[in-house]
């Protein structure tokens, strides 16, 4: 079954440039660890999920590319092109030419309905490429105005026409101290409409994997691009086939349906987090050791702990009670685990967000911005109560 | 008016298309004008040299395989003022995305150049018999705004119309103008309410040159509160710049240059204050140095928007990030580095030493004291080879020593731009919505009431159909509630943060 990546905005449009070349490079490494009936299977598996063939044989990712200027768009397509190993399709992308100016108002309230059926269309054409279909994947950010605002309208329709699909977000969560100053309204708002029409929402920091590329990967001079790549490992390993019943050469199918299953028992709790070990630059990867069992011990931990990265686990924290469910693979170095640590996430992180925004919504600041395409103070506090239910949900387990 | 012709200069080059150079329509002013502000102009004195308008449509910038064309910006230059300052805008920007792209480089000096001059040049002269007389507003905001707007308002209009329509997408207008004149001051404004009228999406930004303190002009207090009044109503943004600070710069640069020290040579380029080609003494054209300074202000205030990056920053998310609210829309500018050293043998500049810059005196284009004063918001646009590393540890670094307003203490907006300056490896531009412009409007006031309470030179204005004693005292008025307005911030500087209640729902 195929998983049809949706791309917005800035953010999304560069991660998912990432994920698909990680993917790609994955199921195409030269490493033999495996014989080589496995590798083509796990080939034609992942293939299968996120790329569709061309005639001449390069492969096309099942993606769409949605922007509200034109700039990104191009270079991450002309980046894949240029790659040589695989490309995006020549019309899957949509882009206009002034952007949403991070007004989240703007992304949802205007280009959202005035762009709703071009938008639909080619999602529509990508949707009948697939022989079935998993679900959808929307990489998006939360302080913009495109990701954040036309994201979550995008989310909605896909609710309204594709209802039996599963529909995964990919969020980023902006760096503490801002990239945009607004980052907490688009935030408050974007969460809690995705809340609402998301099956499963998997968060990522930009702080914490900022951390992972200083600490773990010992990157000097950090860019975005080394930001994205080591999101990209971590969405990679999310998304790789994982191995069914039958044995070592038939893989499950439903990707997105398997994960649902599992992590989010209960539409109340739909956040999801990543934690992926190991973490390292190339360079040192030839120089480590690793055993199965020492690697599942550490993650164990730092899933108890609320770590994002190996280094700096606090051993002292036991869990409070077994019962979660885990879901463990094969070939993998990771769990997708839902637990309490996303919980402290939005309760920790979620009090300075919402500090900062009642501050600003007491003096009424910046709202004006948004009062003028269409969102008036009722959305914020809609917004603002529905986090504040998802949090003392999460407080109560 | 001239169109450059497209097929003319789109040459593939290395799968590339060239840059669209921009269209020029001149209406009345000459553009090798080069005129001394400083020389002595009494009140009513008949010019003879044409003022004007002169629009020029914004440029895009090149991408390869390019499906959707990027936005434009109208620059939009009025006055003697304006239009000097716009010209040097032109020729940087130019020369910068000649220097992005190798081959237009030819195309851009000979083609568009030679354009320049002989086409637009003989409707320059044309347009000029149409216009000379306009005798210029001689410092009078009232004939500039009354007379000049009411009398040109249908032509002018005309030609914006025409400009929009050539836009694939209008994002911005640009208006660059003085203070204290009367053309720029009058008309300049005038356009404002006609530009908010016509095209309400479109953003206005304006570059406003405020009067120094030993400005010659007698009645510049008067013209500026009076426009001080269209800014506040009708501008989404408002850059002010005075004329001190950029000669402050200048003489800092010019000090660095002539310390003798050994090695220290500067790359002539790089200079904030050089214009396109060669290193112009500035001792002889002070102007024209201070002029560049506020045209790389513009530059790199579009370069986001502009050239790629991996951060981007577009004009409408400057408005929507730095204006909490309608009213405080002043935003102060500092630019770094002024010039890069050519000298092997000194070590490059520290990057952090750029962000330390920014936030120092010597590198605003107004006087003004951030430092101690409240932050609202502030942005950080970055140019060249700076990653978001670099950014995070910095503001990390400066933040302790700044103030922010408690409900906006992570007030930070960044961008990061790949494409830095000519001549230059990095740069940065920082605009502060900061409570330290309140000093310039109260001293403003101040020499206004001055004058006001005599009512000197009050007859020049109220001879002016439409104008009557109200209108200066409503200007007044609406400067009196701005300055209330970052008062009352002010006041909310030393207090501790609240820590409001959170909703409490049922669970």
């Amino acid at each position: 079954m195929s998983i049809v990546t949706v791309q917005l905005g800035q953010c999304g449009n560069q991660i998912g440039f990432e994920v698909f070349d990680a993917l790609f490079i994955d199921s195409h490494c030269p490493q033999r660890l495996s014989s080589k009936r496995e590798n083509e299977a796990y080939q034609a598996s992942c293939k299968e999920r996120f790329f569709s063939e061309e005639e001449n044989g390069v492969p096309i990712a099942r993606a769409v590319l949605v922007d509200m200027e034109p700039k990104v768009i191009n270079q991450t397509l002309s980046k894949a092109a240029q790659s040589g190993r695989w490309k995006y399709g020549q019309h899957s992308s949509f882009c206009q030419k002034q952007g949403s100016g991070n007004n989240w108002a703007y992304g949802y309230s205007v280009h959202g309905p005035r762009h709703e059926e071009s938008i639909r269309n080619l999602i529509q054409k990508e949707v009948e490429k697939c022989d079935s279909l998993s679900g959808f994947f929307i990489i998006m950010s939360m302080a913009g105005g495109t990701g954040s605002g036309l994201g979550a309208f995008v989310t909605q329709n896909l609710q309204d026409q594709y209802s039996n699909s599963l529909k995964m977000n990919q969020i980023i969560w902006p760096y503490g101290t801002g990239e945009v100053i607004v980052q907490n309204y688009n935030s408050i708002l974007t969460l809690s409409h995705l809340y609402r029409s998301s099956d499963a929402l998997l968060v990522h920091e930009n702080d914490a994997v900022h951390k992972i590329c200083a600490k773990l990967m010992n990157i000097k001079q950090i860019s975005f691009s080394d930001i994205n790549q080591v999101l990209a490992h971590q969405l990679g390993s999310v998304f790789q086939p994982t191995y069914s019943a039958e044995g070592s050469f038939h893989y499950r199918r439903n990707p997105l349906g398997d994960l649902m299953e599992n992590l989010v028992p209960h539409p109340e709790f739909k956040m999801l987090g990543v934690r992926n070990i190991p973490q390292m630059s190339e360079n040192s990867l030839a120089y480590s050791t690793f055993t199965w069992a020492g690697l599942l011990k550490h993650l164990r931990q730092m899933l108890i702990s609320n770590a994002k990265m190996e280094e700096g686990i606090d051993w002292q924290i036991r869990p409070p009670l077994p019962g979660l469910p885990s879901l463990s693979k094969m070939s993998l170095n990771k769990e997708l685990h839902f637990n309490t640590s996303i919980a402290n996430l939005l309760i920790l992180r979620g009090k300075d967000v919402h500090s900062a925004d009642l501050g600003k919504q007491k003096l009424r600041a910046y709202v004006h911005q948004y009062t003028k395409f269409g969102i008036e103070e009722e959305d914020f506090l809609d917004s603002f109560a529905l986090l504040e239910q998802v949090v003392a949900s999460y407080c109560t387990l | 008016m001239v169109t450059v012709r497209r097929s003319a200069l789109a040459q593939p080059c290395d799968g590339k298309l060239f840059p669209e150079p921009g269209e020029v329509l001149s209406y009345g002013s000459d553009l090798r004008q080069r005129r001394d502000l400083r020389s002595p102009r009494p009140l009513g004195e008949l010019r003879s040299c044409a003022r004007g308008i002169q629009r020029r449509r914004g440029f895009l910038s090149a991408l390869s395989g390019q499906r959707c064309s990027m936005t434009q910006s109208v620059i939009v230059q009025v006055g003697q003022c304006g239009n000097q300052i716009g010209c040097c805008f032109w020729d940087l920007a130019l020369r910068e995305h000649a220097a992005v792209n190798q081959a237009v480089l030819i195309d851009m000096e000979e083609g568009v150049v030679n354009e320049i001059l002989q086409g637009p040049l003989r409707d320059v002269f044309d347009s000029k018999q149409l216009i000379t007389d306009i005798s210029g507003s001689g410092n009078n905001w009232a004939v500039g705004h009354k007379v000049f707007g009411s009398r040109y308002q249908e032509e002018i209009l005309e030609k914006l119309r025409k400009s929009a329509e050539h836009c694939d997408c209008l994002q911005c207008f640009f208006v660059i103008h003085s203070m204290g004149g009367g053309t720029g001051s009058g008309l300049g404004t005038y356009l404002l309410k006609v530009l908010e009228d016509e095209f309400p999406e479109v953003y206005r930004f304006v570059t406003s040159v405020y009067p120094s303190g030993e400005d010659d002009v007698i009645t510049s207090p008067y013209n500026s509160i009076l426009a001080m009044k269209e800014l506040n109503e009708h501008a989404d943004c408002v850059l002010p710049i005075d004329n001190q600070s950029l000669f402050d710069i200048i003489s800092k640069i010019d000090l660095v240059v002539n310390s003798g020290k050994l090695g220290t040579t500067i790359k002539p380029k790089s200079l904030v204050t050089s214009s396109a080609g060669t290193f112009k003494k500035w001792q002889e054209k002070p102007f024209d140095a201070m002029n560049n300074i506020v045209a790389n202000l513009l530059l790199s205030l579009t370069s986001s928007a502009r050239f790629e990056g991996s951060l981007n920053m577009d004009l409408n998310e400057i408005s929507m990030n730095l204006v909490p609210f309608p009213q405080l829309h002043y935003l102060v500018s500092s630019l770094t580095p002024l010039y890069t050293l050519a000298d092997v043998n000194v070590p490059p500049r520290r990057l952090d030493q750029m962000f330390s810059d920014a936030f120092s005196k010597d590198h605003q284009l107004i006087r003004a004291d951030p430092k101690h004063s409240l932050y609202l918001a502030c942005a950080l646009m970055v140019r060249g080879n700076v990653q978001i590393s670099d950014l995070r540890r910095n503001i990390e670094r400066l933040k302790p020593s700044l103030q922010f307003v408690s409900w906006n203490q992570e007030g930070w907006k960044t961008s990061l731009c790949s494409v830095p300056p000519v001549g230059h490896s990095h740069s940065l531009l920082a605009l502060a919505n900061n409570t330290c412009v309140k000093p310039t409007f109260v001293e403003l006031r101040e020499r206004f009431l001055r004058l006001y309470k005599k009512k000197a030179h009050l007859h020049h204005y109220l001879q002016i159909e439409g104008m009557e004693e109200s209108c200066f005292t409503e200007a007044e008025s609406s400067l009196s509630a701005l300055i209330r307005e970052y008062n009352q911030l002010d006041a909310t500087k030393s207090m501790p943060v609240e820590d409001l209640p959170r909703l409490s729902v049922a669970v």
